[in-house]
């Protein structure tokens, strides 16, 4: 399914197969599918999509693991000790660490790290268009860079040539999970998951807390054992009557080394506005000599390079995980049959079917783009029409429907359920407005019942 | 007839509603074109106001780039930095992200009224030219596409279509 070769966009090809990749594999289905089953990168999704992980997460259940077991034995072990000689704060505080430290590591695990959603193949073909200007007919790849401004300091910028699109600056392409990941860091084993834009937050405060954590046991495991072998007048008889501690000493021992390196050059990364990808490859150190290549994304000032790469805005994830994949041909092979018509105002009940108001536009938008490739002479013309027609019907009966759990994060997994739909889908999936203007006009009778057919086809169908 | 929905009480609504449907019944998709981004201020999102070639004859230079300046300003608003990110951001932290459950970012509400202009202008503007605006957030941020449709598909088609419609609709 993956291509890694490039291969050039035939326009004419456009008009024949399907078009999008998200589309390439899907068939003749009852069930429609939704974006995350379809997907062209080497993610994997649970919870209907809620969750995106990459495909190597073999070290996660490490991590965890090696968390979960250190604090485990320090509360049974080490604690009651403590808790008898010193103070009743040291669990506790135990306890907080523990706690953000696994979910910060949930979250940076499960998180979209910002990944680019590949080209359609009209923007492809338009890429290339726009560089093939000789117009020779023997096949050229594209050139590999684009050369921009950025605050007055030239940025190549690359093609990707998995994604077909020019990546974005401080975006890469991590092979791993085969996605342009934008501000991509790097993609880290023991997390499972690319660590870029929407994830570094949380990826930080994981390597932060787990610092903290790490020296905190290690410090109340040191002086639990001080304090037993003078209590036991020996060290041997000490480490004899609490033996995991000696476990613990050990794991944090080594760990600490590396999670203190760790946290510290990505305070130093944050500090600069720096990403690992661009401090390893030294995109902005001063190679060119007298030149003056600074890190044209810094803002010149540590604290506000803090702020903004921890408590900026969270951007949004733009791929629709728990959105529907339009499902082109099975529309226009009902659409023919039926002609009765529902009343508009029943549309209301309809979106408790299986294809919600945001599906038949998102098929709206593409059968839009499908048009060429749908309308060979002949019958199938009616098809198109009658299904871009019809796609409006549905929107106008729907002012704000409970679209959709939201597709960025794993929101409200237990209130959500299938189809169950939430305004912010519906907006970020926004309505194809000269469509949705088309429906309710009375004046032209022959739009209202093509209107009114389609949309309860298309119901019936999916279900 | 069934289905009908009196909606359209504004007489310069109902026009624009027939030109819409004129449109619909006789336009194919005859290109796209794809407004880029504009990196020469850093990563923020903000799109290129060069106007396209290919819509000189179909809108307006002036309607285009108000177009687009306002949908660049949506988004740097939406990308803002001070006092009221950090303080989401630092609150989202305190709570461990849990906040987002219930409470949606300021990005999703610019998102949103993004959605809502796009569509208003897709209304008054674009549709009535045979214009259509996608939203950027459906192509990842990356461009604006603007679907143009010509006003007669290949004439035996659109043909076609309209009389099977018509005689569905007797």
């Amino acid at each position: 399914m993956k291509n890694c070769e490039y291969q050039q966009i035939d326009p004419r090809a456009l008009s024949v197969s399907p078009l999008s990749v998200q589309t390439h594999t899907e068939k003749k289905e009852h069930r429609p599918r939704r974006k995350w089953e379809v997907f062209p990168g080497k993610n994997r999704f649970f919870c209907d999509g809620r969750i995106i992980i990459a495909r190597q997460s073999g070290v996660l259940p490490l991590t965890l693991g090696l968390i979960v077991v250190t604090c485990g034995l320090f509360f049974a072990f080490d604690c009651p000790f403590l808790v008898e000689h010193l103070t009743i704060f040291i669990p506790l505080i135990g306890g907080v660490l523990f706690v953000f430290v696994v979910t910060s590591l949930l979250r940076t695990s499960f998180t979209d790290p910002g990944i680019l959603p590949r080209a359609t193949p009209d923007e492809a073909a338009d890429i290339e268009r726009q560089i093939d200007t000789s117009g020779s007919s023997t096949y050229r790849p594209p050139p590999r860079t684009k050369e921009i401004l950025i605050n007055q300091q030239v940025v190549k910028l690359k093609y990707c040539f998995t994604c077909k699109m020019f990546r974005p600056p401080r975006t890469s392409h991590c092979s791993l999970c085969d996605n342009c990941v934008e501000r991509f860091d790097h993609h880290c084993p023991w997390v499972g998951n690319c660590v870029g834009k929407r994830n570094y937050r949380y990826f930080y405060s994981f390597i932060i807390s787990l610092s903290f954590l790490t020296s905190f046991i290690f410090g109340c495991v040191i002086t639990h054992i001080t304090l037993r072998s003078q209590a036991t007048k020996g060290l041997v008889q000490a480490i004899q009557e609490s033996p995991a501690s000696v476990v613990e000493l050990v794991i944090c021992f080594f760990s600490i080394w590396s999670i203190l390196g760790l946290s510290g050059f990505h305070t130093y990364l944050v500090a600069s506005n720096l990403t690992t990808n661009e401090d390893i490859k030294g995109s902005w150190s001063s190679k060119r000599g007298a030149d003056d290549s600074g890190n044209p994304y810094s803002y010149n000032s540590i604290i506000t390079n803090c702020c903004v790469t921890l408590c900026g805005p969270m951007p949004p994830s733009l791929i629709d995980r728990r959105g529907f994949v339009p499902p082109d041909e099975a529309i226009p092979a009902a659409s023919a049959s039926e002609i009765e018509l529902p009343p508009f105002t029943t549309k209301n009940d309809a979106n408790m079917c299986t294809q919600s108001t945001k599906d038949v536009l998102e098929r709206m938008i593409h059968s839009s783009s499908e048009f060429n490739g749908l309308c060979p002479p002949g019958t199938p013309k009616t098809t198109p029409l009658v299904l871009e027609v019809s796609s409006v019907a549905a929107p106008t009966a729907e002012p704000s429907p409970p679209a959709g759990c939201s597709h960025q994060h794993p929101r409200r997994p237990a209130l959500c359920p299938p189809f169950d739909r939430s305004n912010k889908s519906d907006a970020l999936h926004s309505i194809n407005p000269a469509f949705r203007l088309a429906s309710p006009s009375p004046s032209l009778s022959r739009s209202t019942l093509i209107l009114g057919d389609a949309p309860d086809i298309g119901f019936n169908q999916l279900h | 007839m069934q289905g009908l929905v009196p909606t359209a009480t504004d007489g310069n609504m109902a026009t624009e509603f027939h030109n819409l449907q004129e449109l619909r019944h006789s336009a194919s998709l005859a290109n796209k074109v794809f407004i880029q981004r504009d990196y020469s201020e850093g990563t923020t999102c903000k799109f290129q106001t060069k106007f396209p070639s290919e819509l000189e004859s179909r809108i307006e230079r002036t309607l285009f780039e108000d177009t687009v300046k306002t949908l660049n300003n949506y988004y740097a608003e939406a990308e803002k930095i001070g006092g009221q990110s950090y303080l989401e951001g630092c609150l989202a932290c305190a709570t461990a992200y849990l906040i987002f459950l219930c409470m949606e970012t300021r990005y999703e509400k610019v998102l949103k009224k993004i959605a809502k202009y796009i569509q208003e202008q897709n209304e008054k503007i674009y549709a009535p030219r045979g214009l259509l605006i996608t939203d950027p957030i459906e192509r990842g941020m990356r461009v604006i596409e603007i679907s143009i449709y010509e006003d007669r598909g290949s004439s035996g088609s659109s043909s076609g279509s309209s009389s099977v419609s018509g005689s569905t609709a007797r």
